[in-house]
């Protein structure tokens, strides 16, 4: 059965490879503090399960402090001139395209044709993590199929990755540390007191104001945590079901998935949701660190103001 | 209360605009601390939640690839193809790319594009490409705030169209938490009451992208 450490193997070859790389690069002052950061992400990849919870907590640390200490640089691997892409560009024409559209096709028939198929009674692709192991295997057939039609060298998808990566860096890893230190805020309780917080506040008797209360609380718990997920539990919990269902007879089905679009519009408009938010400012190279975020936050609120209004008016009919 | 201390640790440090993993792992060491945990407690919860959650950087498996067609020039041919379609404008190209990227999403197909995958390689430098038809050379700034709006509208359309479709996580929590509290319900109906509130974020950030693309012209 192909899972999920078959996929975090190939990410581990990868960040080591990265890691060698960068080793190498002299046009980079830090490349030292690449090759650790890289380096501890392949070994947090192939290793990761073997490591121990204490052992991934000192690895973490680590990360946190090489990029605390701006340890991190921006490698210059070789790569083609604008000039010299254009060329290419003009070469190779539309089989430009093929590896592009190729992945998402790849994806598809994991999903839909690997997916199903038995081998000795046990399925090929573990069915519970079939999304991650699909994208893994199309992403690298995707590169297979890049490097051989666009007669690119072998190096080529280990230089071109560092290259971009290096240019996210930190923020690279930024996701999956907000995803852990949520699981510390839920170990901690915090969700509990902010529910405490906000079923205080709620003013006796009127309907709309209750449900401004939770569709607000869910965007701003939101923005706090980065996460609607976080936020649903907490608000669904201390405002939702005992005001709006319970007290107003409000519909569950309405009040709970409109009030999830609520936290969606918070996480539009956050920092802390670091995948869509930060991770694209560095991927497009704008200096504006915030840019994504201000062109969403008009949107955000129309938005906030429309849910909260489907709720009042589809929530008690 | 106390335990707020490491939410308040995240909103300021990133507002002063210290390095974002170490706020995160300073809020974590703060938050667990004032849990009465023992800071070798917090570390290993830490870590454990770290290494639980590394399906999180699965995208960025794709990063060699999207290099390799960079490489090879797939910038430089989505700019030039959009450049020759001249009934493609900026706005148009965008509100498409919502439409399909809602539809996707509703499906349950979500990595099928992304930032890594579709925006920097395709989506950016075609809203330059289309913009650029119509308005010739634009300056640095005009640029990044193109590109900014491709982000934006890849957010915007999966954010309001993913929970259309069933088996979706936030659909399943919420099928999950209701059970928990006793009142059953099924994934459609709130896939269902998901919908209005897509119609509206493509009425809503399509008229703002058309408004974007009146104001470049200017």
């Amino acid at each position: 059965m192909i899972g999920l450490g078959f996929v975090f193997d190939l990410m581990g070859l990868m960040f080591a490879a990265f890691a060698a790389l960068s080793l190498g690069d002299r046009a980079n002052p830090k490349r030292m503090g690449n090759t650790a950061f890289w380096g501890l992400l392949a070994l947090s990849f192939l290793f990761g399960q073997r490591l121990g919870d204490i052992g991934n907590g000192v690895l973490v640390l680590a990360l946190a402090g090489i990029a605390g200490c701006g340890g991190l640089g921006r490698g210059k691997p070789e790569t083609t001139s604008s000039i010299e892409r254009r060329l290419l560009s003009q070469q190779f024409g539309e089989r430009l395209f093929v590896p592009a559209l190729l992945m998402p096709v790849a994806l598809l028939v994991g999903l839909f044709v690997l997916k199903p198929v038995m081998l000795h009674g046990t399925p090929l692709i573990d069915p519970k993590q079939a999304t991650l192991v699909c994208l893994g295997l199309a992403a690298l057939i995707a590169v297979i199929v890049a490097v051989i039609l666009l007669r690119q060298p072998l190096i080529a998808p280990f230089q071109e990755g560092r290259r971009l990566i290096d240019t996210v860096g930190w923020a690279v890893m930024l996701p999956q540390m907000l995803a852990a230190l949520g699981a510390v805020f839920a170990l901690a309780g915090v969700g509990k007191v902010v529910g405490e917080l906000m079923g205080g506040w709620l003013p006796e008797g009127s309907r709309l104001a209750a449900v401004c209360v939770y569709g607000l609380g869910m965007a701003g718990f939101t923005m706090m945590m980065g996460n609607a997920f976080a936020a649903f539990p907490v608000m669904t919990a201390a405002v939702a079901l005992p005001v709006l269902v319970k007290r107003f007879g409000g519909d569950p089905a309405v009040v709970c998935s409109i009030g999830m679009l609520c936290g969606f519009c918070g996480t539009l408009m956050t920092p802390l949701a670091a995948n869509f938010n930060l991770v694209p400012v560095r991927l497009l190279e704008l200096e504006d660190r915030h840019a994504v975020i201000k062109a969403q936050i008009p949107t955000a609120i129309l938005m906030l103001m429309v849910n909260i209004g489907l709720i009042y008016v589809f929530a008690f009919r | 209360m106390l335990i707020l201390l490491g939410v308040a640790v995240v909103v300021a440090g990133f507002a002063v605009g210290l390095n974002p993993l170490l706020v995160v792992t300073v809020s974590a060491f703060v938050t667990g601390l004032a849990a009465h945990m023992t800071p070798l407690q917090v570390l290993a919860a830490f870590g454990k939640a770290f290494n639980d959650n590394r399906q999180v950087s699965v995208v960025f498996l794709l990063y060699p690839m999207v290099g390799v067609l960079e490489r090879a020039g797939l910038q430089e041919r989505a700019r030039a193809v959009i450049g020759w379609m001249r009934g493609v404008s900026l706005g148009r190209l965008l509100l498409g790319y919502m439409a399909l990227r809602q539809i996707t999403a509703a499906l349950g197909l979500m990595s099928i594009a992304g930032p890594a995958q579709t925006v920097r390689p395709l989506l950016a430098p075609m809203a330059e490409g289309a913009a650029e038809a119509r308005l010739g050379v634009l300056d640095d700034k005009t640029r990044q705030s193109i590109r900014a709006q491709a982000a934006a509208a890849e957010n915007v359309a999966v954010f309001f169209g993913e929970d259309i479709f069933v088996a979706l996580g936030s659909v399943l929590l919420m099928v999950g938490i209701l059970a928990s509290s006793g009142i059953v319900i099924e994934p459609l109906h709130l896939s269902l009451w998901a919908i209005p509130s897509a119609i509206a974020a493509f009425v809503i950030h399509g008229a703002r992208v058309l408004l974007f693309e009146r104001r470049l012209r200017k």
